[in-house]
């Protein structure tokens, strides 16, 4: 039984999530530049452009990426051989409280559906516990704003709608959401399990590598047919029109009821900010 | 290109088309949803609306040095139905990001004001063209408080302009909820 340590947690949490919040990942950032240069709207590309401008702002300290620094979700993967003595989830927490206060993040979290007092700290995080082989802890940390997590929904399906209603479902989700959730945005789509479970496959799946393709044919094929359609929706940056809707769609799936088709809709924002940390 | 230094007249409001870039220089108000709440029942707000722009933002904290921390514009919609009082008292320019309602968009036109929009999640960049900031109502919402800010080439865009054309590609029905 290897031993982590509390304060081992709390220092990877808070490092983490202030890296997260000031720089994108490179496959990202990489993804963003040709987007810009392929971009024929000149409006359009002028907001690629601020977006790329921002991210060079933010990674040399300047301000975080963006002002909705987003409520935090913990994809925690515990291995079997390891042995916490201390509550993981208050550990947690607390890495929580020092990055938004260390990194002058916004504290983005109420209380309450009604009372909406803030909890001045931004905790509680989401956190979602897997119990997985071997002797380490595995933390996939996100900051999701509410501006594309307002756009996510969950729709039970049924078997007869199959891959069109699928489709069609998602074609229209994005379309609805129009410039809402700040596009180019990044699609997560959880298929199967139960109400609850494709929720948190499409939470998962806008985690994925960037470059990561499915390896079911099946799936990566709907996964780049829906990439394609959605750029042709002509949304664009911000909303404003153009060839750029669309940077990636990721489909996780589960086995499921023979009377259901789950889908859940995961939308992350253009500065999609999360990191991964293995202790 | 144009250039905005409010207050601004009926005139620069009106020569405003969808799409053109703006500039702004001059003094702004942040204000977001339960600053709207207070703001429409405030019969003695602490700047003169007459001409105002307002920004749908709620900023990070500032680092040690600096005035204002990351700075981009929240989505526009939820303050669709608090904004036609506000218009009718003056406000010609509003700043966020995302379409809004019909509902807004006619009373806007009725209004003869502007909706623009800045680049959302360019927060730090937009921050960079704040030069001042002052709390002046409200303090007591923290960063959903009203504050004056003096910003210098401000970067927008026009979405909605008083000649009924609107930028936005996509977005479903856009029914204001009671």
């Amino acid at each position: 039984m290897r031993k982590i340590e509390r304060s081992a947690v709390i220092e990877a949490v808070k490092k983490t999530l202030i890296k997260a919040n000031y720089e994108l990942d490179e496959t990202l950032v990489s993804f963003l530049k040709r987007a810009k240069d392929k971009e024929k709207n000149d409006l359009s590309r002028s907001i690629l452009e601020d977006i790329l401008t921002n991210e060079s702002y933010a990674r040399e300290g300047f301000a975080p990426l963006c002002q909705d620094t987003g409520i935090v979700v913990v994809f925690a993967e515990v291995g079997t051989d390891i042995r916490l003595d201390f509550d993981l989830y208050k550990a947690i927490d607390v890495g929580v409280r020092q990055a938004y206060d260390e990194g002058y993040l916004r504290k983005s979290v109420v209380n309450h559906p009604f009372q909406r007092e803030n909890t001045q700290d931004n905790t509680p995080a989401i956190v979602h516990t897997k119990l997985v082989p071997g002797d380490r802890l595995t933390l996939k940390l996100a900051t999701k704003g509410a501006g594309s997590e307002n756009m996510s929904k969950v729709v039970m399906l049924t078997p007869a709608d199959g891959l069109e209603g699928v489709k069609k479902l998602v074609l229209d989700t994005v379309f609805d959401a129009g410039g809402r959730p700040c596009p180019p945005i990044i699609v997560g789509i959880g298929l199967g399990g139960n109400f609850e479970k494709s929720a948190i496959l499409a939470k998962e799946a806008i985690l994925r590598d960037l470059e990561d393709e499915s390896n079911d044919p099946d799936i990566r094929a709907l996964e780049r047919d829906l990439l394609h359609e959605i750029n042709r929706l002509g949304i664009g940056p911000m909303g404003v029109g153009g060839d750029t809707t669309c940077l990636a769609v990721k489909v996780n799936t589960y086995p499921m009821h023979i009377a259901s088709l789950p889908v859940a809709i995961n939308i992350q924002c253009h500065s999609a900010r999360h990191l991964e940390v293995v202790l | 290109m144009k250039r905005l230094t409010p207050p601004l007249s009926d005139d620069a409001v009106s020569d405003l088309k969808v799409g053109d870039k703006v500039f702004i220089t001059g003094t702004i108000y942040t204000a977001r949803d339960q600053a709207h709440l207070r703001l429409i029942e405030d019969d003695d707000p602490a700047f003169n609306l007459q001409g105002s722009i307002l920004f749908y933002v709620g900023p990070t904290p500032a680092k040690p040095g600096q005035i204002i921390g990351s700075s981009g514009p929240t989505s526009a919609y939820r303050m669709d139905p608090m904004s036609p009082p506000l218009m009718a008292r003056g406000v010609k320019a509003m700043i966020g990001k995302g379409d809004r309602s019909d509902a807004f968009r006619q009373s806007m036109i009725a209004h003869n004001a502007v909706y623009l929009i800045a680049t959302g999640g360019a927060g730090a960049l937009l921050s960079s063209r704040i030069k001042s900031i002052k709390p002046i109502m409200y303090e007591d919402l923290g960063p959903e408080a009203i504050h004056e800010l003096y910003v210098e080439d401000f970067p927008c865009f026009v979405a909605y302009d008083v000649h009924g054309n609107q930028l936005f590609k996509g977005g479903g029905p856009r029914e204001e909820k009671k």
